[in-house]
């Protein structure tokens, strides 16, 4: 990273870092869980910006992950033998097998990393297998959301249904709406958030992340030399679902709720807003344009309640019509040396020693 | 093994609905051979490389390399089982530089360990730099491949087929769209690369093929219509009827 985009990004963390000191407490919990969901952009940026994919059912792993933290939650602090409050509302009398492992925290949290991981890797691996791609892989993305979106309200026994879960027990015996344990949710959030930024960026450069690059450009011709696409698709796919999942779940400690509005189709639509505003091909556009549109969105919807879905779908459209490299496209169209390469004259070099 | 030949196409056909692009065509390569593909537009040059690299697939007949039968070998396997192609119009990939370009057609950069390197190997290094000199790229390298001349596309192309490290590269017009002076140069590119690949080579240009001093087939129709030297195929009658009227391409100006 030269230099000063290095110092940038310090002083940035900087002021993040010293949130608890100069938000108020409202604003705090609503960047803490912004913070949160930029890590899902992230994730977004690698496939979607470099690898050229289109994922409209990111929602599905945020859920994912969302869901395994809360599943512990719900658990915590438990008399042994008691069954979560909505478990007994549906007059449920045991705990479904596929519960039980969430009681431990720690079996929960690498649940929050590996199940969606898994999940989004198996995903890719069928779909891009069998050489689906473009259009077609957004599509069955999409129906993927719809499809988990549906399931966890049908099932309201196991899930809790339309309303999800919430209210929550402790996490290590600490309960998480306490004001301190709020503060060490946001620090654990922005730490997160450096870790996963730092990943992306490590990827960048590695010779994967050119391969995704060349992937996006011109996939057949990657093929042609001698590279086999699909791993390497379906192993972005499988971050980028490990990084909604962390998302997830960070947004359902600190918000104390995950349910089905948050997994479906129109909120994995608005995460695509998000890196679209941001820039798709920017890790700091990403986390800008989640930041943004969602501070925006929260300004709206208590001015004018009803208007925010207009402001989202004209915010689309001019980010594809005027913007298409976003805020992050912008930004680098400032500070870069323009093409200059383009004016140096072409000499035509001998070939050959 | 080794002393069989290194490419056998046996009665291949591939068709198009009913259209025949490639009609029942046999040909035979040998290790450490250069051979010129010549025909008019459309005679099915460009579909007989792209059914040997997989990425048509032949209706009938059988593509043997080195006594492997890659018929049906998905697109990479076959690179990796030694074939690499050029294609006609250069598949660059734009927004990546030349090094770029180059470091990602490396053999070496191929499996789980080479993808999560985030600097070249030394080995890695030394091969770049010797296929950057050796199509005279070397002051481009740091340049967006989208933004070269078009001969230094065509260049950079033939690098990346090199640095696959295929025994047999298959160049689909190498030297298409240059000038007179670069297509000597592109000559004598394809010259040098023939000491340690074989090479087989499609073009138009009769001085061009004439510079490479190799056996020559002419293709028509999906069919094998000839082959010997560049001579005896040009004296051909059933050659200069395919020509038509345009038998003068067979001439080379500069003889
Ligand atoms: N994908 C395709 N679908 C249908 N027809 C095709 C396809 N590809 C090639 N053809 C047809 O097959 C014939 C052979 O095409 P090909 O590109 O192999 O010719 P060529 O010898 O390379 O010609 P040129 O010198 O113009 O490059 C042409 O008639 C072309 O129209
Ligand atoms: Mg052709």
């Amino acid at each position: 990273m030269p230099r000063r985009e290095f110092l940038v990004h310090l002083l940035v963390l900087g002021v993040l870092a010293l949130g608890p000191w100069w938000l108020s407490p409202y604003n705090l919990s609503l960047l803490g869980r912004f913070l949160a969901m930029s890590i899902l952009a992230l994730g977004l940026t690698v496939v979607w910006g470099w690898g050229g994919f289109l994922s409209l059912g990111q929602g599905v792993f945020f859920g994912l992950g969302g869901y395994a933290l809360a599943m512990n939650l719900k658990l915590a602090g438990l008399a042994p033998g008691d069954l979560p409050d909505f478990m007994v509302w549906s007059g449920l009398d045991h705990l479904p097998w596929w519960w039980a492992p969430f009681r431990h925290p720690v079996v929960a949290l690498a649940a929050v990393v590996l199940v969606p991981a898994a999940v989004a890797g198996l995903f890719a691996w069928l779909v891009f297998h069998r050489r689906v791609r473009g259009v077609y892989f957004a599509l069955l993305t999409q129906a993927f959301a719809l499809a988990l979106a549906t399931l966890l309200i049908s099932q309201q026994a196991y899930t809790g249904g339309f309303n999800g879960l919430t209210d929550y027990g402790p996490l290590f015996g600490v309960h998480l709406t306490d004001a301190s344990a709020q503060t060490t949710l946001y620090a654990v959030t922005l730490g997160a958030l450096c870790a996963c930024y730092g990943l992306a960026t490590w990827l960048s450069r590695s010779h994967f992340g050119r391969l995704l690059v060349a992937i996006r450009d011109g996939e057949n011709r990657v093929r042609c030399l001698g590279y086999d696409t699909v791993p390497y698709k379906v192993a972005a796919f499988a971050l980028a679902g490990a990084f909604a999942g962390v998302a997830g779940a960070l947004f359902a400690a600190q918000v104390g709720v995950i349910s089905p509005a948050m997994v479906g189709v129109v909120p994995s639509i608005e995460m695509l807003i998000w890196v679209a505003v941001g820039g798709r091909e920017s890790l700091a556009g990403a986390v800008l344009g989640c930041l943004l549109v969602n501070f925006g969105k929260d300004w709206v919807s208590s001015a004018m309640p009803s208007v925010w879905l207009f402001v989202m779908g004209g915010l689309f459209i001019v980010v594809v019509t005027v913007l298409p490299q976003g805020i992050g496209g912008l930004l680098a169209r400032r500070s870069a040396p323009g093409p200059a390469a383009d004016a140096a004259p072409m000499t035509p070099e001998p070939a050959g020693p | 093994m080794t002393n069989g030949p290194l490419l056998q196409v046996e009665h291949l056909t591939v068709s198009f609905d009913d259209f025949k692009a490639i009609d029942d065509l046999s040909l035979t390569l040998e290790p450490q051979s250069v051979r010129v593909l010549i025909g008019p537009n459309g005679a099915g040059k460009s579909t007989l490389l792209d059914a040997i690299i997989g990425r048509v697939r032949p209706s009938a007949g059988r593509i043997v390399l080195r006594g492997t039968d890659i018929t049906r070998m998905p697109a990479h396997r076959i690179v990796r089982a030694g074939i690499c192609r050029k294609f006609q119009t250069p598949g660059l990939l734009d927004s990546l530089t030349v090094y770029e370009n180059l470091a990602l057609a490396d053999a070496r950069g191929r499996g789980w360990r080479a993808a999560l390197r985030t600097r070249p190997t030394r080995d890695q290094q030394v091969r770049t730099e010797q296929i950057l000199q050796l199509t005279g790229l070397t002051a481009e390298r740091h340049r967006p491949a989208g933004r070269l001349a078009h001969g230094q596309k065509q260049w950079l192309e033939i690098g990346m087929v090199v640095a696959s490290d295929a025994e047999l590269l298959l160049l689909d017009e190498p030297a298409a769209g240059m000038s007179h002076g670069e297509r000597e140069q592109t000559a004598d590119l394809v010259q040098r690369l023939t000491t340690r690949h074989s090479v087989l080579v499609i073009d138009h240009d009769m001085a061009f093929v004439e510079r490479l001093r190799a056996p020559v087939s002419v293709l028509h129709m999906g069919r094998l219509l000839k082959e010997g030297t560049l001579q005896e195929v040009r004296q051909d009658p059933q050659v200069r009827a395919v020509y038509l009227g345009r038998a003068d391409e067979l001439e080379c100006d500069c003889a």
